[in-house]
């Protein structure tokens, strides 16, 4: 249950998302969350929904994903709707109920806070949707490459994320079975006041931190005995290949931004 | 065959200053394209020597030479490309997030071309009969497949020796045979030569040769035959005699005419029933 927690995030599909370069997925999300704040009226945010609802469609992940991604935080997106309603007194007031009052501005800015929210969620949702993990980390240690300039340890980050990500899994079946070992000897995890149920966590975590340095001194001695020394004169194996529909995604992306500019007010 | 590898001279070796000796004195030869089983107990060195042949340690005294290199800091990656080293716990050694990921981690490490690379990841998982999980994530693999992905990353290196440090200890009996199967193989194959490192006397029985090691020292080296001479001996080092031999040697005891002490279970059944013929 718990794995489906981080890797049920992935769905595989072909769609033209799922082989766009992981880089330039980053990139676009991130000119995305840049962009959506020129948005400043009706025909800017309608512009920017209609291109999040395009780019949903091209990824063909289905709607039930998303919606479950998305449930988590649609409480957040409904919280801060209703602040603004509530509190921004400006403009006509358009309502008056017993002590409740709003503003013409007041359920503008509230909508379109939230929309933002709420597409910003959307968009990198299609991210961790279509690309897996390790796309991410290599994309990332690509991107930020030019930062080895500056002895900033590039790939050693990216080696660990992706020593991280190979041993969750690993990490979760062995907290099950400890789990049911300390069970067995009557730890009682589900029932009981929360102070006791924090308590019986501890002979849970402390079998689980031992083994897991035990595997982090093994690990190391097997990467060493394999050949490992570094980043330095390493060669990759999985590569990324930037092809036509990334650059045509990025100019779709700054022919958005461009019209963005022209209708905001 | 008889063209000397791997030499010890009078290693010494201790983890700590102030603790015993884990080894001590151990001198040796391993020879070209045999397989030669290091057997022992726990605590009686085998596997601090298996770390100092790959130079995860080096010798407090004395000295080890690999294909003619003599091993020292300096030469270390130079004759770490000339040995393979598969471990005991099939998830610790698992570097990738995937099974080709975890194959090309050394060739990597090497500095491999792409293309080069590419090839031998696929040709060597051919090799251990993994190649149906290319893609495949560890978790979803059994522990004798796992050691089969970490043995198609040694042998994609094209190393000359391979040694198993207990690398079967951990799995069951079909996982076992999974991945000693594959190792005879690879050394018909590539006329590897194979150091396994085991407390596991079956596994030892088919070796060319045994060396046994007590408290950090060499006890005896020779044959399985004459190594299983030793019986009584053996289980005073706290080893236990592969179940054939035990009963060849019973049945001896009563009065049954076996003509020598049998080391595999197939040669003792051959004898059992062809012996009634002949009496």
């Amino acid at each position: 249950m718990m794995d489906k927690m981080i890797f049920g995030r992935y769905v595989p599909a072909e769609s033209v998302i799922h082989r766009m370069d992981p880089r330039s997925k980053l990139v676009l999300i991130f000119l995305f969350v840049c962009i959506v704040f020129l948005a400043n009226n009706m025909l800017t945010y309608g512009l920017l929904t209609v291109y999040t609802f395009f780019m949903i469609a091209l990824s063909k992940v289905p709607v039930r994903f998303i919606y479950t991604g998305l449930k988590p935080v649609l409480l957040l997106v409904i919280f801060t709707l209703f602040l603004h309603l509530f509190l921004t007194k400006e403009g006509e007031e358009l309502f008056r109920f017993g002590w409740i009052t709003i503003y013409e501005e007041g359920l503008r800015q509230g909508i379109f806070i939230s929309l933002r929210f709420f597409l910003l969620i959307l968009m990198t949702s299609i991210l961790t949707l279509t690309t897996t993990p390790i796309e991410i980390t290599d994309g990332l240690e690509s991107l930020l490459d030019p930062l080895n300039k500056i002895k900033f340890p590039v790939h050693e980050l990216a080696l660990m994320m992706s020593i991280s990500l190979r041993f969750i899994p690993t990490l979760m079946q062995e907290t099950d079975k400890i789990m049911k070992a300390q069970t067995a000897r009557g730890v009682d995890f589900t029932s009981g006041p929360i102070k006791e149920r924090i308590k019986a966590i501890i002979p849970l975590l402390i079998p689980l931190f031992v083994s897991s340095f035990k595997r982090a001194e093994e690990l190391a001695v097997a990467m060493e005995a394999r050949g490992y020394r570094g980043g330095e004169g390493r060669t990759k194996y999985r590569q990324l290949s930037w092809g036509l529909k990334d650059t045509a995604m990025l100019a779709m992306l700054a022919a958005v931004t461009l019209v963005l500019i022209l209708l905001r007010t | 065959m008889n063209e000397p590898l791997v030499e010890l001279k009078n290693v010494s070796f201790k983890y700590d200053a102030e603790a015993g000796y884990a080894l001590h004195k151990v001198s040796f030869t391993i020879f070209k394209g045999e397989w030669l089983a290091i057997v022992g107990h726990n605590g009686s060195g085998k596997s601090t020597l298996a770390k100092l042949l790959n130079g995860l340690h080096f010798p407090l005294e004395g000295c080890i030479t690999v294909g003619g290199i003599q091993l020292s800091e300096d030469t270390v990656w130079e004759t770490r490309k000339k040995i393979g080293m598969v471990f005991q716990n099939p998830d610790n050694q698992f570097v990738g997030t995937t099974v080709r990921d975890d194959v090309a981690f050394g060739l990597e490490n090497h500095g491999i071309e792409r293309d080069d690379m590419v090839q031998r990841v696929t040709h060597s998982l051919e090799k251990v009969k993994m190649a149906q999980f290319l893609n495949q994530e560890p978790h979803h693999l059994s522990g004798g497949q796992k050691q089969r992905v970490a043995i198609a990353g040694v042998i994609a290196l094209r190393p000359d020796i391979i040694i198993l440090d207990e690398s079967t200890s951990m799995l069951d009996p079909r996982g076992r045979e999974e991945v000693l199967e594959t190792v005879r193989e690879l050394k018909q194959d590539y006329n590897m030569t194979v150091i396994s490192i085991t407390h596991d006397l079956e596994e030892a029985a088919k070796a060319d040769r045994i060396v046994v090691m007590n408290k950090g020292q060499l006890y005896r080296e020779g044959t399985p035959e004459e190594i299983f001479q030793m019986d009584e001996e053996l289980v005073n080092l706290g080893l236990d005699i592969p179940f054939p031999v035990k009963l060849s040697k019973m049945l001896r005891e009563k009065g049954l005419p076996l003509s020598r002490h049998y080391l595999s279970e197939e040669e003792l059944v051959e004898e059992l029933w062809t012996s009634h013929s002949k009496m």
